[in-house]
């Protein structure tokens, strides 16, 4: 008697990386991973098959091609201490834990207290894959105790030390009422406080790199908040702001969005799959910037605002490229293309060439543009895209035929391809209605001749 | 329309791209055909005979819309018609292109046609005569280039249809028809 309802769904990401929770921080991840139930319990779900485990702060994530279950931390009661036994050498590791289970036989996903009716399950893991399970435990362990879903945004604040010392106290009693030691067992105790002032010391500078990565989270809540706050106001009071107000308006909201990958994938979280879920997380990250730039975007330009967004634990040029390749193997909806000039650039699978050539083609046929041509930067402006880009859209419009060169002292412009449409037997023979025809009325008109 | 000298001009001569060299195959080719047809057209029309890339050449260059034709350019342009048998670099270096509107073959055919309309068989004349003489006035003949003119005598010699031998005077030739 299998429940399907079991575990609590997880919902993907079209490129297949899980959604994950408000201050969710990814930190480890198996692959090839079967989870079972225990032999000897009643059979409470049906056996999930070779997927990709990953711990993040909040969840256990179960995905595979065919399912994508969540384990909250939170229904964890207990997790045993793997046995080293001379059948461990031999067998598969695995990892087992106990959680509770609601009576309609659902993994327990709400608070506790309310939730009367539980038993608990025994959950065996078996780590198929030669990854550092060890290391996958450990970190389980420190999940399960760090408790993040417990922390709500407001226990944050307000953990400041409060000790006062007095000073000035004289005599036999110390400011804390202990007594004072003199002779050789007060040096001794002398001794004893500088070690363990040291030893606190030196835990106090370890508890500092973690606070940073609590900090951390708070400049990401703090900035998220920002841009809340910007959006909201930007609707309702646009009469009394300024131009100028508005552009740094405009200029924050930019850094803010840029602001925000709470959980970055890591060397250290996902081990030998860094790149492939690398891929995926940046098939999810450029889909707004596309969307901002035209359906295409530099190569560089991602580099920079995929790192921006990352802050810390940046990615290499390689890597990024690595993961841009490995999009031909999975259904992502962009991918990575190269121009004949060397220009590599990520756009949308759905984006055509035909659509900007038809863009262009309107923009160079206008009366005044079919007398002037259009250089980059005018095409540029057209098209809403960087005029690097746009110069590598003029290229190809001129390779298939559309558009063709101008080089002169004032610079390179690109026109209508009128050849075509001249006729070889009578140079002064014009067909009416050709664009050649109007290319002369435009001519005539602005006063050549 | 606009005009050069006596010479009509077709509409995309004011087109800029005409003046600059197509990267793109298909492009490039028009481009070079139209070229060709304008520079023949211009040089049966006017009369020249030779278009050196270091001189100026009223075709290459449009005041108009301020745009010329670079030296790249002129002999691309150039060496297309040398390619189609329509002209013939003068030099090795080819700066000097002799424009051959009619071919030798053709400017032959014309020689012998203007011998029987003239009455010439087995006359004498001299090369100078046959350019500039009262006889050739009105034809194409009359004012053509020296160079193109001894090749198609020359080639019509080949034929056996006249004998080229040196005259009295040192710097000219004399032709005896047979035809």
């Amino acid at each position: 008697m299998g429940s399907n309802n079991f575990f609590p769904a997880v919902s993907v990401t079209s490129s297949g990386r899980p959604v994950l929770l408000p201050n969710e921080v990814e930190c480890n991840l198996l692959s090839k991973v079967d989870i079972e139930p225990n032999e000897n319990d009643a059979i409470s779900f049906t056996p999930l098959k070779s997927g990709h485990l990953i711990l993040t702060t909040h969840r256990l994530l179960f995905l595979s091609s065919e399912k994508s279950v969540a384990i909250p931390l939170s229904a964890i009661t207990h997790i045993f201490s793997s046995k080293r036994s001379l059948k461990s050498v031999f067998h598969s590791p695995r990892i087992r834990f106990q959680v509770s289970v609601t009576g309609d036989n659902r993994i327990l996903d709400s608070d506790p207290v309310r939730v009367t009716n539980t038993h608990s399950v025994v959950i065996t893991v078996i780590v198929r894959d030669k990854g550092d399970w060890e290391l996958f435990l450990a970190k389980l362990w420190e999940s399960w105790r760090g408790r993040a879903w417990e922390t709500t945004s407001e226990s944050v604040s307000g953990t400041g030390s409060s000790s006062v010392s007095g000073s000035g106290y004289g005599g036999l009693y110390g400011s804390d009422g202990s007594v004072r030691m003199v002779g050789v067992a007060g040096i001794l105790r002398k001794e004893q406080e500088m070690w363990e002032s040291t030893d606190k010391s030196l835990q106090d500078a370890f508890q500092d790199l973690n606070a940073l990565m609590n900090k951390a989270k708070e400049m990401v809540m703090l900035a998220e908040k920002m841009r809340q706050k910007l959006l909201s106001g930007s609707g309702s009071q646009t009469n009394s702001t300024n131009e100028e107000e508005m552009g740094s308006k405009e200029e924050m909201q930019d850094w803010l969005l840029s602001v925000g990958i709470v959980s970055p994938v890591t060397k250290e979280s996902a081990g030998a799959l860094y790149h492939q879920q690398l891929s995926r997380q940046l098939a999810d990250f450029v889909k707004i910037p596309l969307e901002r730039s035209g359906g295409m975007i530099n190569l560089i330009d991602v580099y920079c605002l995929f790192n921006r967004a990352r802050g810390t634990a940046l990615i290499s040029p390689d890597d990024l490229l690595q993961a841009c390749s490995l999009w031909e193997k999975f259904d992502v909806p962009v991918m990575l293309r190269k121009f004949d000039s060397g220009v590599r650039v990520i756009q949308n699978k759905s984006h055509s060439d035909e659509e900007v050539f038809a863009r262009i083609k309107a923009l160079v046929t206008k009366p005044e543009t079919l007398q002037t041509g259009i250089s980059a930067s005018d095409a540029a402006m057209t098209l809403g895209i960087a005029p690097a880009m746009a110069k590598e859209h003029l290229l190809t419009a001129e390779s298939k035929g559309l558009l063709c060169r101008d080089i002169s002292p004032d610079g390179f412009r690109f026109y209508i391809n009128l050849f075509p449409e001249i006729t070889l037997d009578n140079l002064f023979l014009m067909k009416d209605y050709s664009i050649y025809s109007s290319w002369v009325k435009a001519a005539s008109a602005s006063g050549l001749r | 329309m606009q005009k050069l000298g006596d010479f009509k001009l077709p509409a995309f001569f004011n087109y800029p791209p005409y003046f600059t060299l197509q990267p793109v195959r298909d492009t490039r080719e028009k481009q070079v055909q139209l070229w060709r047809e304008l520079i023949l057209d211009y040089c049966r029309t006017q009369k020249v005979f030779v278009i050196a890339l270091e001189e100026e050449f009223p075709l290459f260059s449009n005041p108009v819309i301020e745009r010329s034709l670079n030296n790249e350019a002129r002999e691309t342009f150039l060496s297309a018609l040398v390619s189609e048998g329509r002209a013939e670099w003068l030099d090795k270096g080819h700066r000097k292109c002799l424009i051959l509107w009619h071919r030798i073959q053709d400017w032959a055919d014309l020689i012998l046609s203007f011998v029987k309309d003239n009455g010439l068989e087995d006359n004498v004349m001299t090369v100078e005569e046959i350019r500039s003489g009262i006889e050739s006035r009105g034809t194409e003949l009359h004012g053509m280039d020296r160079t193109i003119l001894m090749r198609a005598l020359k080639l019509l010699e080949h034929k056996g249809k006249l004998a080229i031998f040196k005259g009295t005077s040192a710097d000219d030739e004399g032709v005896k028809f047979s035809v």
